[in-house]
């Protein structure tokens, strides 16, 4: 337990480390799938895989900041630089989702992925 | 220079790559369907094979280029390479891969014309030619397994091109499955060779083999399980039954995958692995290979559809090239794998003429008489026909008698009577069912007046590539002794070795030994001398046993090809008066149950049903059932045990600090009970909770009790 | 000196573990908000306090970015599609499947413990020198345009050509 706070920077003589930071990234992931498999409602798993990719960003930002050399050799700046194309590439997933979505509610009326349900036989 | 070849084999396979990726996105857009633009890009694909050819041929070394690039790293420990793998046998299967497939290409033009599919096929064709370019290319069991199975693939596009007919959806279906079957054990091989070697590489697992790693009963079983996928794609008994069944696809795919390249790939990848088979399973390599040869030339005797006959031709010769390399015959299964391309794929293209002049009619009883309106197609034929009954001169002469003689020398040597009887008898029975099928086809009064007014000779496009396999057929024998140089053998002190520790021995292991040995005397140890020494009086007489092996065995196979032919002559060869010497039909009379068992292929198709698609079916539905009663009942109990279990929960919840976990869990078995009820429901949200309960529990196990 | 630092130490700390009770806490809102539109305001909070966490991690460019695209960005168009599509209060039903709600929770509940476990026994190999890495916007300018060009270019034209495909799902279809 005292090691376990000691990771978590509780003593103020060390400062936050790596460790912290994963666990809240796992923590965080996991809150996404959780809203992945309990919401009805299509907007809502958006949502919880919004919050998986801002876990993956946390992971690579807090690897980049205390492992290795963060500013130069052939990792240099990863960390910003990964966060900056997953948050890019979840615009995009967002923009399609979200269109998907528009038609589906065109087409069905709802966005609650229960009751789409035409291709099952 | 090596750099140079390293660059042309990347461009001759990422051209058919390039040129697929295009016609597959618009081939619509494309004049005549790119039909020209495949035909060209697998010409230059062709010249720049031949190049390498060329350079190979000059080459010194066995292996002219091996480079290998990280593919797929996943952590430090294993790293997944790729790789190219050019040396003369490389060189070899790419001329004969792009030269058959250029020809049918060509062909293709003319035979296709006015398919609904057409571009379509075009791409299939592409994929393959692509696929089997990079399978010969690898130089890893990796690399050479995912094309492996891509030419699976398009094999199966391209025996279904015409799914409208049940037959050929079937046909395609059965040819993927069987192949599949033998794919498993090919993966169990790779799997086992990677768990013990640790590398995919060929030369590393060479090595492995001679440093003694890969060893004992797992070296027989990866052997076994890498054979049995060849046996699936080279249609080796029982897994042939897909074969002519495929040719249910269009008659130049017949040529090109089920005669020429695909169905050889399974006698590449065992001629490739030869150094890790050891002697029981190359026994059993040869038995299989004898039995398949006598058993589907049996079968071809009596067929009566002009491209079964050949299909179960090409499985015949397929068990002859395995029965080569089991005796340890490497050169000459290689060899007559190259030859047997050339004339295979004329006789196909040459009966696709046939068909495609006689209206897309393949019942040779309906044919008859088509050498006056075809002389050129017959000459072409001809020429093939001789090339395959091993007709002295011929390409299938050089490469058949190299065969035997192999097999006949192994079974003086060692005993094994069997294979060379099996190797002569079907020697007789190729003469005569080949012949029945030129006879029947273009001799003699036509059967058909019909069809028979409207035939023609072809066109130019489909005549060329006749012309050119036949030419081959006539001349591809010179390159015999090419392929006794490139045997993938080691050096003299480990084959020693090797010998001293195995005790395995065929005759072109020795061969190979004393041709390279003697020079290198003074580097053996006293003991391996003294082995030498032994091994040379015995490669003495073993020469002389060579010797006449090879006497004998050319001497007699001709007199049975001529058997074979004067037999059929007998009884298929129409006189002057319409009538033949000896009528068939009272042959069959005389014994109609051998006949009926040879017309009905052994009734092997419906052992396959009884024996295990039927019990399949039944299983299925005798599992449904137990679904239904057992498991569902079950499930319900386990429900109700959960509700209550929930309901007991939610009362303990109220006392519980920790409430919320218990109530989860409750909950959660509560719902599981009620959701296996029917675990198929379409919810993503569930499967996606069933993949999470499932990596929970896996990681709980390893992180905890491990 | 070791004062002054400690005291940096404290303040760092401290406020990670503000920013991280921000984030759990609106996350776990966010998941078991019961309507979805409370679930879509409470994701603002958890991405604010996500370019908290940049901020700590010495990117106060990525904060940004997250600032201005996620929040900026993709929350409002996860507005725009709960306002677009949701039917009115009166005839929702809850957004959230209990059943389904406490079973993730609790394997969720197992499986962090599993992370927890594998992240704490891992023997990570820190930094040499664990500074305060203060990129410059130059220099990630210059990675972005040099090094990752080609990654680059491909984000990019994945992001025009979702767009050109969300507006061709979207557009107006002829009867």
């Amino acid at each position: 337990m005292k090691d376990f706070l000691q990771l978590m920077g509780s003593t103020t003589a060390t400062p936050v480390g790596l460790e912290a930071y994963l666990i809240v990234a796992a923590a965080l992931f996991v809150l996404g799938l959780t809203a992945c498999i309990a919401r009805r409602n299509a907007i809502g798993i958006l949502i919880g895989i919004e919050l998986m990719l801002n876990a993956a960003v946390l992971n690579f930002m807090a690897f980049w900041r205390f492992q290795g050399s963060p500013l130069d050799g052939p990792a240099a700046l990863a960390g910003p630089v990964m966060g900056i194309f997953i948050i890019v590439l979840a615009a995009c997933e967002a923009a399609v989702a979200l269109a998907v979505l528009l038609n589906l509610y065109f087409n069905f009326g709802t966005v609650e992925v229960d009751m789409v349900h035409e291709m099952k036989e | 220079m090596l750099n140079e070849i390293e660059l042309l084999a990347q461009i001759i396979f990422l051209l058919p790559v390039a040129a697929f990726t295009v016609l597959a996105l618009c081939h619509h857009r494309l004049p005549g369907h790119g039909d020209l633009t495949a035909t060209s890009v697998l010409g230059t694909s062709l010249v720049l094979s031949v190049a390498v050819f060329l350079a190979a041929l000059h080459a010194p070394d066995n292996i002219l280029v091996n480079i290998s690039f990280p593919w797929l790293a996943a952590g430090e420990a294993s790293i997944l390479s790729g790789g190219i793998l050019v040396d003369k046998l490389t060189a070899v299967m790419l001329v004969v891969v792009t030269l058959v497939s250029f020809l049918v290409h060509l062909f293709s033009v003319k035979y296709m014309e006015g398919d609904a599919r057409y571009g379509r096929y075009y791409c299939g064709l592409l994929l393959f030619t692509a696929s089997m370019l990079g399978l010969v290319l690898a130089n890893n069991m990796l690399y050479l397994f995912i094309f492996w199975e891509l030419v699976g693939l398009s094999s199966y596009v391209l025996i279904g091109h015409w799914f409208e007919k049940k037959c050929a959806a079937d046909a395609a279906i059965k040819a993927f499955i069987t192949t599949r079957i033998g794919d498993i054990g090919m993966l169990i091989g790779i799997l086992i060779c990677y768990v013990e070697t640790g590398s995919l590489e060929f030369s590393e697992i060479f090595a492995a083999v001679h440093t003694g790693v890969l060893t004992g009963s797992l070296r027989t079983l990866a052997g076994l399980g890498i054979f049995f996928g060849a046996m699936g794609k080279s249609a080796q008994f029982p897994l042939h039954v897909w074969l002519p069944d495929a040719m249910e696809g269009p008659t130049p795919v017949s040529a090109l995958i089920h005669a020429a390249t695909m169905v050889a790939a399974g006698v590449y990848l065992t001629g490739r692995m030869l150094p890790i088979f050891d002697s029981p399973t190359l026994l059993a390599i040869a038995y299989v290979g004898g039995f398949t040869a006598l058993f589907a030339a049996t079968i071809a005797l009596v067929q009566d559809d002009i491209k079964k006959v050949l299909a179960y031709s090409t499985v015949s010769q397929l068990g002859y090239m395995t029965l080569a390399l089991g005796v340890g015959g490497y050169a000459a299964g290689l060899f007559h794998l190259t030859t047997h391309a050339f004339f295979k794929a004329g006789l196909f293209l040459g009966a696709g003429a046939v068909i495609y002049a006689m209206h897309h009619e393949q019942s040779m009883s309906k044919y008859g008489g088509l050498w006056r309106k075809m002389p050129k197609t017959t000459a072409c034929y001809l020429l093939s026909t001789l090339a395959l009954i091993g007709f002295p001169g011929f390409s299938g002469f050089w490469s058949k008698d190299a065969i035997l003689a192999d097999v006949l020398e192994f079974s003086l040597e060692r005993g094994h009577y069997f294979l060379p009887l099996a190797g002569f008898v079907t020697v007789m029975l190729t003469a005569f069912y080949m012949f029945r099928q030129f006879f029947l086809t273009f001799t003699g009064e036509p059967r058909s007046k019909h069809a028979y007014e409207q035939a023609h000779d072809v066109p130019w496009q489909m005549l060329g590539p006749l012309v050119i396999l036949a030419i081959l057929s006539l001349t591809g024998g010179g390159f015999g002794h090419w392929f006794e140089e490139m045997n993938p053998k080691r050096n003299a002190l480990e084959q020693i070795q090797d010998f001293a520790r195995a005790g395995v021995q065929t005759p072109l292991v020795q061969e190979a030994r004393f041709k390279s040995a003697a020079p290198r005397a003074k580097d053996l140890t006293p003991a391996a001398r003294k082995t030498e020494r032994v091994l040379t009086k015995h490669a003495e007489s073993s020469g002389e046993l060579r010797h006449f092996a090879h006497q004998t065995a050319m001497i007699l196979s001709t007199a049975l090809a001529l058997a074979g032919m004067a037999l059929a002559w007998l009884m298929y060869f129409q006189r002057k008066t319409g009538k033949v010497a000896f009528e068939p039909g009272r042959l069959v009379e005389w014994c109609p149950n051998i006949h009926r068992v040879l017309l009905h292929k052994y009734y092997l198709d419906e052992l396959y049903r009884t024996l295990f698609i039927l019990p399949l079916r039944r299983l299925s539905s005798f599992s449904a059932l137990f679904d239904r009663g057992v498991i569902d009942s079950l499930v319900n109990a386990f429900g109700y045990a959960g509700r209550i279990g929930a309901l007991a929960a939610e009362a303990l919840d109220r006392l519980v600090v920790d409430g919320l976990l218990v109530l989860g869990l409750a909950r959660a078995s509560s719902a599981c009970g009620e959701r296996c009820r029917a675990l198929q429901t379409g919810y993503i949200r569930q499967y996606l909770l069933f993949t999470l309960v499932a990596v929970v529990f896996l990681s709980v196990v390893l992180v905890y009790l491990l | 000196m070791a004062a002054t630092e400690t005291a940096g130490w404290l303040g760092a700390n401290l406020s990670f573990w503000a920013i991280t009770i921000l984030v759990l806490v609106s996350a776990a809102f966010t998941v078991y908000a019961r309507s979805i539109i409370q679930a879509a305001y409470s994701l603002f909070f958890t991405l604010l306090g996500m370019a908290g966490f940049y901020v700590l991690l010495g990117s106060g460019f990525l904060a940004i970015a997250q600032v201005i695209i996620y929040i900026g960005g993709i929350l409002v168009l996860i507005m725009f599609g709960v306002l677009l599509t949701d039917r009115p209060i009166a005839a929702q039903t809850s957004s959230l499947k209990w059943t389904y709600a406490a079973a993730s929770l609790g394997t969720g509940l197992l499986l962090v413990n599993v992370f927890i476990r594998i992240i704490l026994s891992a023997d990570w190999q820190p930094a040499s020198a664990l500074g305060e890495p203060r990129e410059a916007i130059a220099e990630l300018g210059h990675v972005l345009l040099g090094s990752q060009l080609l990654s680059l270019e491909l984000a990019g034209l994945t992001l025009l050509l979702c767009l050109i495909g969300a507006a061709y799902l979207v557009r107006r279809r002829e009867q």
